[in-house]
Formats: C-alpha cells, structure tokens, sequence
C-alpha cells in the first residue's frame, strides 16, 4: 500500500457490492469510516504507511450489509461507484458512500492479504 | 592507654581567648612536641590531636563517652578550657618559635614587590628633583605647561601606586614549588624600564647638563605612563587572561571516589592545582577514614585465612601456584561474598535510619525547651534567664545520647568533639534556627573547611606531575595532589568550541491546524 509520489498507485483489489438497507428514511450500509486529506493520518491503526490520508474502513456492525457483502475492518476503500477515494475529504467520502439516490455501492477495497494471496499463488510450486 | 574522660576534675586552666585566636594563624611545623612550659596534660594529648588522624572505630577516642558522664554543667567560667583544647594547644604555642624556611620563601617575593615599587616611586620624583639640586641656577624657569605636568605626574604616579597596591602587596595564599612565570617576567620587564630610563637620563640629561626643565618634566611623566602601561600588561596577564574558562578538570579523590568538575582558564599547572586545592576545602566532604576500611577487611580477612596445601607432593613452582590456588579461591569466594555484603549493607541501614529517629526525636524535645525571651517578658521572666552558651549547655545532656550514639553509627565520632557541638548548638539557639537546621550538620557531612583545617599535616600538600608544573595547562593533562591521606588525582579536558548559528523567527508565524480523526457511521 506504499505509493511513489507521481507515479500511479497499484493496489491489488476486491470488488464488493452492497445492497443498502432501508431502515424508515435512512438507506444504512453497516460499517464506519476512518480517514481523509483532512484528517491525521498517524492516528489511522490500520494503515501500514501512518502518511496514508486514504479513506479506511473502522468498524463493521455484524449481520449489517458490509458484513454480508465481505467487507472487513482495516480494509481501504480505493474507489466507490467508480469515484476515486484515495484523495478526498472526510465529508467528500461520506457523501459519495450516502447517496440518497443509488441503492447499491460497488467498492473497490484493497486490503494486505489480498498481495499476499496474490503473491503466493504467483509463485512456482 | 586511654586517658581519662573529662570530669569536674580535671585540672583547667584559665586562658584569655584572643591568644588562641592569634595563635591560629601562625603557620605551624610539622612536629608536635609539647615545647611550651604552660601546657598542662594529665593522659596522652595524641588522641586528641588532629580531628582527621585515622582512629580506627573500634577503640574510642578519649572524648567519646562525653554522652555517659555529661552532667548539666553550670557554673563554669567561659574561659574555662577541657582537657582537649589544652593537647590542642600543644601544637599551636609552639608556632611563632623557629622562623622557618617556609616563612622566609614566601617573604621573599612580597619583599622584592615592595623593593621594586619603591623604585618606581623614587624614580620619577629623582628624575624631577636632581636638575634642581645640581644646576639650579642655569636651568630655565617653568612655566605654566610645566607646571600642569606637575599635577599630571602626581596623579599619575598615585594611581600607579594605588593600582601596584591593589595588584601586587596580598598576603602569598599559598608557596608554589616553582617560580611564578608571569610575575617573575613582569618584574623583569619593569626592571629592564627603569634601568633604560636611568641610562637615558644619565647620558643625555646629567651629562650634558641640559637647560630645558620642561623636556625634562616631560620626559618623567614619559617614564610613568610607560610604568602605567605595563600596569595594564600586569593586570591582563596576572588577572584577565585565566578569566575565561576554557579547561574543564575533573577532581577524583582517590580514596572514596568522589568527583568534582570545575571550569578553568588557562593557567600554569601549579596555578590550577591551587585552585583546585581551594575549591576542595569548600566543595568536597571530609574525608572520613573510617568508612574506608570496612570494604578492604572483608576480603582480606577470607584470605587470610587461607590455607594451601599440595596434595600431589611438592611441585616444581611453588609460590606461583599457591598464589594461583588462593585467587582461584577467591573467585569463587567472590560468588557468595555478595550475599554477606547486600545483608551487611541492608542491616546497616536500618541500624543507621533507627538511631537517625531516635536522634530527631530527641533533638526536637530538646529545642522545645528553649524560647527566645519575649520584649514583655524582660521585666518579669518566667525563670532563669541565660545567654546562647548556658541554654545550649543546660539542654545538651538531653540530646547528648542520641547523638553520640548516632555519630558512632556512622563512624563521624571523631569529627565532633563535644565542644564543637555545644557550640553548634549555642549558634542555632541564638539564630532561631529549627532542630532541623541544627542537626543538618551532623547528618550529611559537610565540607572540609566545616572541621577546621585539623593540624598541619591536612595542608602539606605535593604535586606530582609528570610534565613542568610552570607549563601551562593542556588537553589530556593529567597531576596528582598528594596528602598525607589521599590524593586527589586531576584530569584536564578542552571544552569544545561551540558554532552557535542563528535563525529567526518572525512572532506572526506561530500557526496551527487541528487535525481530527473523526469517525462516521454510515
């Protein structure tokens, strides 16, 4: 997840699909955001790089629909519905994941035993 | 061969006190024979000589049982003294006897000094007064230039002199072993003037008879401007130049270690060793031997006792081996011995903190009983009114115990004489000071000045340095004072020249963000 500044960042990704819940007017999705370019990257626990201001997941509420589709804690969000994550605001972030309009999110989520899995099935047997 | 401990008794002997004082300053030679007729001793005055003589703590000192046979003592004149003032005084009457060499070597430069500035002080004024007393007549009146030179040369040559006093006439602090550089080349360098001047003034002035008074006034205050110059080449050599500190030494005495630093300038090594001498009597503890001698008995009595036999017959070196036999031994002992030392340690301790509260305890009672008496009270006291020295002696016996047991704890006995402690507590009673302040002194030794200068011997001091004690300090020098005791051992360092840049800060451009880490819940 380290990154050379100026070059483009390569991430293996998972792509996850929630179904948000309706629950009266609010459309939940069942987990919690950490992170932003206008937050303090050295507190984020589950960032490898502490100068990583990327969008992190903190917490998935259990049973809620982000545990249903997959998503886990530690999990950096890379893209929603095709919108970048990896620089924006904290408010920028909730606004893209709580669209009142779109019923489902397509993330695409970056976590470290996704290069590992990676690079352990690319090796020679 | 104890002597007797001091009772109503003994025999005292009325002494006015400004001799003793006198007697103090004279410098004393190393032999302490009772030479004066008016010392009177009953037991041996050798065990009370010399607060700092390495009595060992197990025998008692003759004044040690002061605590047991103490009885409120009332009546005595002031001018009374104990029996161990008068060994004490043994060695004090008998200073002001042979003018020793001592004396004469540090007169000696104070004389010259005195010789020399006389010369500068007659010079100018012969210079002056010599074309008046041989060719008066000739000589060409002096006008009102002159006459002004006059009144500079007078003032000049008083702040010559005043300048010279305040320079050059001290009392020697010390005799070094070698010959002060500095002065002995400034004293040359005046000399060398003078002389120059003379042969000047002879040649050009009395030779030749010359007219001109004014050149002649002219040419003296010449003289005693140069004279103040070199004055100002004294003052920046002698005093100036060591002002800035440019060593650090590092002072270890050799028997218990214990460190000092201080920050000199740069000096010739027998200059620094002064002032590292009179920076010891002021800073270091007293040394005590007392304390010393636990850590060595412990391992040589395990040795002593050992024995070394070979059991494979005799074999071909056999000294070698024996001592081999016995280190190895005392390895090993080694491994255990630090058992007995952490309980040794540990109990000592305890020993030391529970005499320590009964000391407190009983100093605290003490000072209760004493009140300062109240402006009212004058007309009618309550009791007994007495000065510092009978209410110090009136509540001692109260304390007397505690603390004597507690000096002997910590091996300080011989440090205190009873009437060092009466005193001590004379002085608090008269400055309102708490049991706290009063008992400071015994519970953390002070330093070594506290205890008076403890005979002759404690100022005998010997350098020993390999390079010349004239040679200025250098990085890496190392020297050794020796004392009859100890020895302080001394190492120099350079202080590093610091680089000391510079950055500034515009007092607007304080700014901060916060920087959060919220959380939110979708």
């Amino acid at each position: 997840m380290s990154y050379i500044p100026g070059q483009p960042v390569t991430a293996v990704v998972q792509r996850i699909e929630i179904q948000k819940l309706r629950d009266g007017d609010n459309l939940i999705l069942g987990f919690s955001i950490g992170g932003g370019i206008d937050q303090d990257p050295g507190q984020n626990p589950f960032s490898e790089d502490k100068t990583d201001k990327g969008i992190y997941v903190t917490r998935v509420s259990k049973g809620g629909p982000a545990d249903v589709a997959g998503l886990m804690t530690g999990d950096k969000i890379m893209q929603v519905n095709g919108w970048d994550m990896t620089m924006v605001t904290h408010d920028q972030a909730r606004k893209r994941l709580t669209k009142k309009n779109e019923d489902v999110v397509r993330l695409l989520v970056t976590r470290k035993s996704l290069e590992d899995v990676v690079r352990q099935s690319m090796m020679p047997h | 061969m104890v002597a007797s401990s001091p009772s109503p008794t003994s025999p005292c002997v009325s002494l006015p006190h400004s001799e003793r004082s006198r007697d103090r300053h004279k410098p004393r030679s190393r032999d302490g024979s009772n030479r004066s007729d008016r010392n009177v001793t009953t037991g041996t005055p050798s065990a009370g000589t010399g607060a700092l003589d390495q009595t060992p703590a197990g025998t008692d000192p003759q004044d040690d049982n002061w605590a047991e046979t103490t009885t409120a003592v009332t009546g005595t004149s002031d001018h009374s003294l104990s029996q161990e003032d008068l060994a004490g005084f043994a060695k004090v009457i008998e200073g002001p006897g042979p003018l020793g060499r001592g004396r004469l070597a540090r007169l000696l430069p104070l004389g010259l000094t005195l010789l020399l500035g006389l010369l500068v002080l007659l010079t100018p004024l012969a210079f002056l007064a010599l074309p008046q007393l041989l060719w008066a007549d000739r000589l060409q009146a002096c006008g009102t230039a002159c006459e002004g030179l006059f009144l500079s040369l007078a003032f000049k040559l008083l702040v010559l002199l005043l300048a010279g006093w305040a320079l050059f006439v001290r009392r020697p602090r010390a005799a070094l072993p070698r010959l002060a550089v500095f002065r002995a080349l400034l004293a040359l360098l005046t000399l060398l003037l003078l002389l120059s001047y003379w042969l000047f003034f002879g040649v050009r002035i009395l030779d030749s008879q010359d007219v001109n008074y004014q050149g002649i006034v002219q040419f003296a205050v010449s003289l005693v401007d140069t004279l103040l110059f070199t004055h100002y080449l004294a003052v920046v050599l002698l005093e100036v130049r060591q002002l800035q500190s440019c060593f650090s030494l590092c002072v270890i005495r050799s028997t218990d270690g214990e460190t000092r630093h201080y920050n000199l300038g740069q000096l010739s090594i027998q200059r620094a060793a002064l002032v590292v001498l009179e920076r010891y009597y002021s800073d270091f503890s007293v040394h005590n031997s007392a304390l010393l001698t636990a850590a060595k008995s412990r391992t040589a009595k395990y040795l002593a006792d050992l024995k070394v036999y070979s059991v494979d017959g005799p074999s071909s070196d056999g000294a070698a081996s024996q001592s081999r036999a016995k280190m190895a031994a005392a390895a090993r002992h080694r491994d255990t011995s630090h058992n007995e030392l952490y309980y040794e340690e540990a109990d000592h301790e305890r020993r030391v903190r529970k005499r320590r509260a009964r000391l407190v305890v009983a100093v605290e009672e003490a000072f209760t009983h004493v009140r300062r008496l109240q402006e009212e009270e004058k007309k009618k006291p309550p009791g007994d009114v007495l000065d510092p020295r009978e209410a110090a002696q009136a509540v001692f016996p109260s304390m007397a115990r505690a603390l004597q047991k507690y000096l002997r704890t910590t091996r300080q006995q011989h440090c205190h004489s009873m009437e060092s402690i009466q005193q001590h507590l004379a002085f608090c009673i008269t400055h309102s000071m708490t049991p706290k302040a009063f008992l400071e002194s015994y519970l953390n030794p002070g330093p070594t000045l506290q205890y008076g200068c403890g005979g002759p011997q404690a100022l005998q001091w010997t350098l020993v340095c390999e390079a010349s004690v004239t040679s200025p300090l250098r990085d890496g020098t190392e020297f050794q004072l020796r004392n009859a005791d100890f020895s302080l051992v001394v190492s120099t360092k350079a202080l590093p020249s610091l680089k000391l840049t510079e950055e500034y800060v515009h007092p607007k451009s304080h700014k901060f963000v916060l920087l959060l880490q919220s959380e939110t819940s979708i």
